[in-house]
């Protein structure tokens, strides 16, 4: 039996719909990701699995048991706010000890899981200061002791890791993943950003107002997006518009508007004359010198139009001579190298059949 | 001129007319305040010289008006019923303000500055007619005293009359002094971020817990601000006594008052106000200092 099983569950405010007859469940242990951007419905699902919303329709269950009747305060379920939520009025360790003193633990056995915990997220040291005094990371993983202290049956972190720079927030998503493994909580994440999602899960729901639209492990997720919107919110994408032509001995013959006929891999409900998309990912897409021989099946010649230089990588922005363009990305792999063409270089780009992906539209 | 010295300069200029206001017209006058309580009064009120002047009338300074304090408890006494009054009066309004700071402070962002609007709308018409408006409602002829005595009545006990009553008096001065209590408690009680209680809803706080836990402490500086607006205020009120008290509930503020304007024994006057104003700053120091002890243990 799955820990969390949402079971068709709507909700409308007013006239709008932000959640529309979602169903998914969530295995014990597993760190579940909803991705999606803002809007789409995924922290008011968050707020009704924590208890602070209703569905208008469906069930939420835990353990197999409907949660409708029980309160926010009565879930064994903690949240780990955006903004922390930390009692500005109590200590770091008062914090962490909050939910234990709710649950009327003794104080001896208050004290002990309270350092425990802090251990756990590198806090001893910071037990007597008040929230104020600390920084930015530090009130995340306060917020995050004091979720995991009583060792809920389950932890909604809604977009955590918002609020912190770059680095810090890399820092983080390592220790999140270390921290979960160890205490072995369900993690129920929320966030807008995908690398974060694909870094971080087991399984990812994408959503898009108010659905899901896809629910999968991050390689899945990324490789193969079920439609449009999925393939162009994870990632960068080249998405082509296409039609299909031929379906036969394993390979796709299509038909892109503006560019001209490529083969990508069969997949078994494409018919001649469909409508689609092929997604097709950068650094699927090789680029090399124009004389360089191709042997793949779908290469095309053309001109530099534009990069961008992020350090391990450039992408390159290609206008093909039929005017068609098409981003590729390559490794910087050569030390002090920042890019192999030039802004006007003649280029071939090319990509194996196998390499894109189609969706039905 | 260099930036730091003009930005001192600016500091200055800003600063150097309350400075001197304050000095002109709160030091200056304190301070003589200070020095009446050591001399003699004057023959027909006022002070008695400092220096002699030579028809063997009292003169200098003396510690005679504190030892007149100290040898009748009836000073005292009047002093305890203040303070006595004073507390509930502040415990009252607390009790009452809170909810209503909640309610405005819980209320759409619209609505908050029309609420606020109507706390201080009693402000727009001068107090002592407000206060006189409470004696026609605690008058003998008036609904209140009429149902009460009614009641009281028909289980075969005596009237009683409303007006001239510690209680009128106690009616006047929560009337006169809740606006200071909600407003401090409204400013601090806005300021709340809602995720907190939504925080300890999620971490297993009942209804209950998350006042006393979040609400109530995160009010506090609220609370003590609001409890010295009308604690202090109602200490030396003498108006509302006079008006709305019987004989018996004179309070420092009568005394005081009476000192300078009836008995015009302006150091005796002056001695009681230097009392009372010890008294306050005392408290305050108490109170700051048990704050302190609180957050240290905590």
């Amino acid at each position: 039996m799955a820990l969390l099983e949402i079971r068709n569950i709507t909700r409308r405010f007013g006239e709008f719909e932000a959640v529309k007859d979602v169903s998914f469940s969530v295995e014990s242990g597993e760190f579940f990701t909803l991705l999606g951007p803002s809007g789409c419905g995924k922290t008011t699902i968050l707020r009704m699995i924590a208890g602070f919303d209703l569905p208008d329709a469906g069930q939420i269950l835990l353990d197999g048991r409907d949660l409708a009747t029980t309160p926010a305060e009565k879930r064994p379920i903690h949240t780990v706010f955006q903004s922390y939520a930390l009692f500005p009025h109590l200590t770091v360790g008062q914090n962490v000890a909050f939910p234990l003193r709710m649950a009327g633990i003794n104080p001896g056995e208050i004290r002990r899981r309270v350092r425990e915990t802090l251990a756990q997220v590198h806090l001893d040291e910071l037990a007597e200061h008040f929230p104020h005094e600390i920084s930015g990371g530090q009130k995340q993983r306060v917020a995050l002791a004091r979720g995991l202290v009583n060792r809920p049956r389950l932890l909604l972190l809604d977009e955590p890791l918002g609020a912190l720079d770059l680095k810090l927030r890399e820092e983080m998503q390592l220790e999140l993943i270390k921290l979960q493994r160890e205490v072995g909580v369900t993690f129920v994440f929320v966030t807008h950003a995908q690398p974060e999602a694909l870094a971080l899960s087991h399984r990812i729901a994408v959503m898009n107002q108010g659905r899901v639209e896809q629910l999968d492990i991050p390689a899945r997720i990324y490789s193969f997006p079920h439609n449009r919107f999925v393939a162009d919110f994870i990632g960068n994408c080249n998405l082509l518009q296409v039609s299909v032509l031929e379906n036969r001995e394993g390979n796709l013959r299509l038909a892109v508007a503006g560019l001209g006929e490529i083969l990508a891999a069969a997949v078994a409900d494409a018919k001649p004359g469909d409508l689609g998309v092929l997604a097709l990912r950068p650094e699927q897409i090789r680029i090399g010198a124009v004389d360089s021989t191709a042997s793949a099946a779908n290469s095309f010649a053309g001109k530099v139009r534009d990069y961008l230089y992020v350090g391990d990588v450039t992408t390159y922005q290609v206008t093909l001579d039929n005017g068609y363009e098409l981003t590729s990305l390559r490794a910087n792999d050569t030390a002090g190298r920042a890019r192999f063409f030039e802004l006007g270089d003649r280029v071939r780009v090319s990509w194996p059949v196998e390499a894109g992906h189609y969706v039905r539209d | 001129m260099s930036e730091t010295s003009q930005n001192r300069w600016t500091r200055w200029a800003i600063s150097a007319p309350p400075t001197l206001f304050l000095l002109a017209f709160f030091l200056v006058p304190a301070l003589i305040v200070v020095l009446a309580s050591f001399q003699f009064p004057g023959e027909f009120g006022g002070l008695a010289p400092l220096t002699d002047p030579g028809d063997g009338r009292e003169h200098g300074f003396t510690l005679e008006n504190y030892q007149f304090f100290s040898s009748d408890f009836l000073f005292t006494e009047i002093f305890l019923r203040s303070f006595l009054v004073a507390s509930a009066a502040t415990l009252i309004c607390l009790l009452m303000a809170y909810p209503v700071a909640w309610l405005i402070a819980k209320s759409p962002k619209q609505r908050r500055d029309f609420l606020v609007l109507l706390v201080i709308l009693p402000f727009a018409s001068n107090f002592l007619i407000r206060v006189y408006a409470w004696m026609i409602i605690l008058g003998p002829q008036a609904a209140l005293a009429r149902l009460i005595n009614g009641v009281l009545a028909t289980f075969g006990l005596e009237p009683v009359s409303l007006l001239f009553s510690p209680f009128a008096v106690l009616v006047g001065m929560v009337y006169v002094h809740l606006p200071f209590m909600i407003l401090p408690l409204y400013t601090n009680l806005e300021k709340h971020d809602p995720v907190w209680l939504d925080a300890a809803e999620d971490l297993g706080a009942n209804a209950w817990q998350r006042f006393w836990r979040v609400t109530w402490p995160l009010s506090l500086p609220g609370v003590f601000s609001g409890s010295a607006l009308v604690f202090i205020p109602v200490l030396g009120m003498f108006a509302i006594p006079d008006i709305l008290g019987g004989t018996r509930d004179m309070l420092i503020g009568n005394l005081i008052k009476d000192q300078f304007l009836g008995v015009r024994d302006w150091p005796f006057g002056a001695t009681l106000s230097i009392i009372l104003t010890l008294c306050v700053l005392l408290l305050a120091a108490l109170a700051s200092w048990a704050g302190r002890v609180r957050r240290g243990a905590s």
